[in-house]
């Protein structure tokens, strides 16, 4: 650890990678508690899953993958949500195909991209050590946009999670809105693929925020709690991946699932102690 | 009890009826579940919709509210089309739309009753935490304010969700079974609520429980598929009978003194319509 702070004052690219962390936190916290609470994370998983699609064919025509996997994941976030809209039913499979679709394309013009099969790694499990200056300001333009939308926004989108019906009946737009969370979910995503890759986003995008629900009690206080959470996953993973030379994505993952499993034990402890002395609610 | 006397107050005011239904059929699919309703509800009448389970009562409140289309007929509420009458509207669903663990406060939830009363970005205003607070204390719920949505018994989330329905300034209020979860004492508290608010309010309550609100309501209306309306007082065995189908137990209670008697044996008539 010690040797990781020393790394940091003289090497650039770990400054640069602690930003990256820091910046995809903010995701963690904006968008992550609506994941848990509408319960979206296998929709969530398929939108991550169906940018390698977009990165694939930006690749193999020449464009920034970063651009394509935006496109692809605001495309497979509106399917997605035009397909719930109109059927209801049959949700699961739409995103269980798109999941599928996205990745055999994306696998399939990588395959035809001379030279690019490296990045197929980076792409899958990210790679925070390699984040040039160009796609830093491109994910703090990203985080500026999530913190204006949801700031502005998030009584609706509250409303529009917490019950729907209701919401339709005050004369909220309901299907626009439930469209533009999952654009904004879409947009997270983009924005965490960096840091750990788009098979591992959707870990970063629920467990802080659910650990941030397992301690609070609002929407908004678990997205302070996950915002911190986030960070300090991200810098802790980076830190501990250091010195062993791991890759830091899965290290920042693995660091996410252990604290959640350790929340959900005290959490479950607490819970006992609660019931079996006088109760009185935190 | 305000049996009548709001009525008598509204007619000949000039406003447009609360409810206006006229020639309402509705189907699910193939099967029919509403035939040929009329109804019309005054402004400031207190309307109790009976009925057995799949009678229908349901569907028609989702139809005044516009939540459904009507397969053939007319609906008109405070004088509009329902999707135009909604934000005017205060809802009290039978099973609240949202998982009892979601991570919110009464005062949040009853917030939410805020929305349509104009477009607002941002946060919450002051005035709206005081309209929130303002209904809460006439719920008597005010002290409930800052618990969390899953920690409240049956009786205190039905208060909750009636001033989430008071807080948008409704003209008329809609509850579905709001007794069907509590206990029969709350029941008689719940509707002496309603009683108050009728003095400014049109208010209809769908219940399976016709003895029981006929203490309260100034008129009945039996829904089993088709609609026939009775003066509170003109419910008799015979009427019970022919809506529900078969023999029921009846109770006696008096509508002068509103006194409902012998709550016990009020859930005698079942769901077997």
């Amino acid at each position: 650890m010690a040797e990781f702070f020393a790394a940091l004052t003289e090497q650039a690219f770990l400054r640069q990678a602690l930003l990256a962390g820091l910046l995809a936190s903010l995701g963690c916290g904006l968008i992550g508690p609506f994941v848990v609470v509408k319960r979206i994370a296998f929709l969530a998983g398929g939108i991550a899953h169906s940018v390698l699609g977009g990165m694939g064919a930006a690749l193999y025509f020449g464009f920034d993958p970063l651009l394509g996997a935006l496109a692809a994941a605001v495309v497979s976030a509106l399917l997605i949500g035009w397909v719930r809209l109109t059927w209801r039913t049959g949700e699961d499979t739409a995103i269980g195909a798109l999941w599928a679709i996205g990745m055999a394309v994306g696998i399939l013009f990588i395959s035809r991209t001379p030279g690019y099969t490296t990045d197929l790694m980076s792409f899958l499990f990210g790679n925070i050590l390699l984040v040039p200056t160009r796609e830093l300001w491109f994910m703090a333009a990203l985080d500026l946009l999530l913190l204006a939308v949801v700031g502005l926004g998030y009584r609706h989108f509250i409303a529009v999670t917490f019950d729907e019906e209701f919401a339709r009946l005050r004369g909220l737009p309901v299907a626009a809105l439930y469209l533009l969370l999952l654009v904004l979910v879409a947009l997270t995503v983009v924005l965490m693929i960096q840091v750990v890759g788009l098979i591992l986003v959707i870990a970063l995008l629920t467990l802080p925020a659910a650990v941030a629900g397992q301690w609070t009690h609002s929407i908004t206080s678990m997205m302070v709690a996950a915002t911190l959470l986030g960070a300090g996953l991200t810098s802790g993973g980076l830190a501990l991946s250091y010195a062993p030379d791991l890759p830091p994505g899965p290290t920042i993952i693995l660091l996410a699932g252990a604290l959640y499993l350790v929340s959900a034990l005290v959490v479950g402890a607490l819970r006992r102690v609660r019931t079996a002395a006088p109760k009185r609610d935190s | 009890m305000s049996n009548g006397t709001n009525r008598a107050r509204a007619a000949g005011t000039g406003e447009p009826p609360a409810i206006a239904i006229t020639g309402l059929h509705f189907a699910y699919g193939e099967v029919p579940v509403l035939e040929d309703v009329d109804l019309e509800v005054s402004p400031g009448e207190f309307l109790g919709v009976v009925g057995p389970n799949a009678g229908g009562k349901s569907t028609l409140l989702k139809l005044i509210l516009g939540l459904l289309k009507p397969s053939a007929g007319r609906i008109r509420v405070l004088g509009e089309p329902p999707r135009r009458a909604r934000k005017r509207i205060g809802y009290v669903p039978q099973y609240p739309g949202f998982p009892r663990e979601f991570p919110i406060s009464v005062e949040d939830v009853v917030l939410m009753g805020r929305f349509g009363l104009g477009w607002r970005l941002g946060p919450w205003t002051r005035d709206d935490r005081a309209a929130a607070a303002a209904a809460l204390d006439e719920v008597e719920a005010l002290d409930l304010r800052e618990r969390q949505i899953g920690t409240l018994s049956g009786g205190q989330l039905q208060r909750v969700l009636l001033a989430r329905a008071l807080v948008g300034e409704p003209r008329l209020l809609i509850l579905d079974e709001p007794t069907a979860n509590i206990d029969q004492r709350l029941e008689g508290e719940i509707f002496e609520l309603l009683a108050q608010l009728n003095r400014r309010l049109t208010i209809v309550v769908v219940s399976h429980d016709i003895a029981f609100i006929s203490a309260y309501v100034s008129r009945v209306a039996c829904l089993n598929r088709t609609l026939v309306c009775h003066a509170t007082d003109s419910i008799d065995g015979q009427t019970i009978q022919d809506l529900y189908g078969e023999h029921v137990r009846q109770i006696q209670h008096d509508h002068d003194h509103g006194e409902p008697l012998a709550l016990g044996t009020t859930r005698e008539h079942g769901p077997h319509g």
